[in-house]
């Protein structure tokens, strides 16, 4: 396989940051209650991701090793602040709904992990591929939660409803996101195993 | 791969991370700005009209007291005379502040109730901006002659199901805002 198309199929599945690397649960909890929903939040931190990766990644050859954090966490946060102004102009409903989680993005530690672990050492273009490769992953684990969450909580998948009725409220608030983020866990983790 | 620290080279790194940040920063907010403004206006506008009844002329935003707490209204006019109000009134329900757009009419029938935020649990409180019944109900409520309060507390308010708290905070935020049109048409008349 070729590597550029590696850096961004392992992000995606071997180093897949929600049912692997288990980074950034809290947004992966909290926003997940409809698969709309996860989808926009895994969008927004893709955003985030590629931007971060590929500005860290120019700066790092000449920022002094100690002060490396706080110059990545301005970086990080100028990129979110930046995403959270568009959105407010450009999409407020998404913005409406995702708002609180929005901020939040500062301290996931998905974006400040690549940083660390990957971009800091790698050039601008692999590390926007690492980027998206991640930021792909962590939107697709927090759609399919969210679907999972819809189905069973609303009986509906992306608003579209197919059951009439209420469907196990459970799934829509905390314990259900609990339950399946971690049976989802185990069933990736399985078919990562076997393969 | 990073350079060695000491202190000139991590002010001035720190230093310009921070200027290059804030000026990007700067200049977004510039863009933005505008179109973020005409975005919640208009929703708010939305809101306003959602709840009146249509063709009236609507006033700028009023201050107001609704409930002990500050808040605002918008007057509709048809013909320079007061034909209805949209008062913002806030209450606690049972996740949070629940902040209702309450259209009432001059002779102080409520017109039509919207939802502009609330913190209620999915699937149960959070109904109360999706439940047609619930919704439908405060169309043409007369407070007059009907009592604002849910049945459970011998009103004539349908609760939503499960949900008594979320629906008397929603049936006192009403009765703040029908007060409110009290006072206002009140004072408009001693003029």
């Amino acid at each position: 396989m070729n590597s550029k198309l590696q850096l961004i199929v392992k992000g995606l599945v071997k180093d897949n940051p929600t049912f692997v690397l288990i980074l950034g649960m809290c947004p992966t909890l909290a926003t997940t209650t409809s698969a709309m929903n996860g989808l926009s939040m895994g969008l927004a931190t893709l955003f985030v991701l590629v931007l971060s990766n590929m500005a860290i990644s120019a700066i790092a050859p000449v920022v002094p090793d100690k002060v490396h954090i706080p110059v990545y966490i301005v970086v990080i946060a100028t990129f979110v602040t930046l995403l959270q102004f568009l959105m407010q102009a450009f999409v407020p409903s998404v913005y409406a709904t995702l708002g609180l989680f929005i901020p939040l993005i500062v301290v996931n530690c998905i974006v400040l992990g690549r940083a660390e672990a990957f971009a800091n050492k790698n050039g601008i273009f692999d590390s926007a591929l690492d980027g998206v490769g991640v930021g792909l992953g962590f939107t697709l684990s927090l759609t399919v939660i969210g679907m999972v969450r819809e189905i069973l909580g609303s009986g509906s998948v992306f608003g579209w409803k197919f059951i009439a009725g209420d469907g196990m409220l459970a799934f829509v608030m905390a314990p259900g996101a609990f339950l399946v983020l971690g049976y989802l866990m185990v069933l990736f983790n399985k078919f990562l195993a076997k393969k | 791969m990073a350079v060695k620290s000491n202190l000139v080279n991590m002010v001035v790194c720190l230093t310009a991370t921070c200027l290059v940040c804030a000026a990007l920063l700067a200049g977004v907010y510039a863009l933005t700005a505008e179109p973020i403004a005409a975005t919640n206006a208009a929703i708010l506008k939305a809101s306003v009209s959602a709840v009146l009844p249509e063709g009236g002329e609507l006033s700028e935003s009023r201050p107001i007291e609704v409930g002990g707490q500050m808040s605002e209204y918008y007057v509709s006019t048809v013909d320079g005379v007061p034909a209805a109000y949209a008062v913002k009134s806030t209450t606690v329900g049972f996740g949070g502040p629940l902040t209702l757009m309450v259209g009432i009419t001059a002779d102080g029938v409520i017109y039509n109730t919207s939802v502009l935020s609330h913190s209620e649990t999915p699937g149960l409180g959070a109904k109360c901006s999706q439940d047609e019944h619930f919704m439908a109900q405060w169309k043409g409520f007369n407070p007059a002659q009907k009592i604002l309060k849910v049945k459970k507390d011998n009103g004539d308010v349908d609760a939503i199901t499960a949900s008594t708290i979320t629906s008397r905070a929603y049936a006192l935020a009403v009765q703040n805002a029908v007060d409110a049109v009290k006072k206002i048409g009140g004072s408009e008349n001693e003029q």
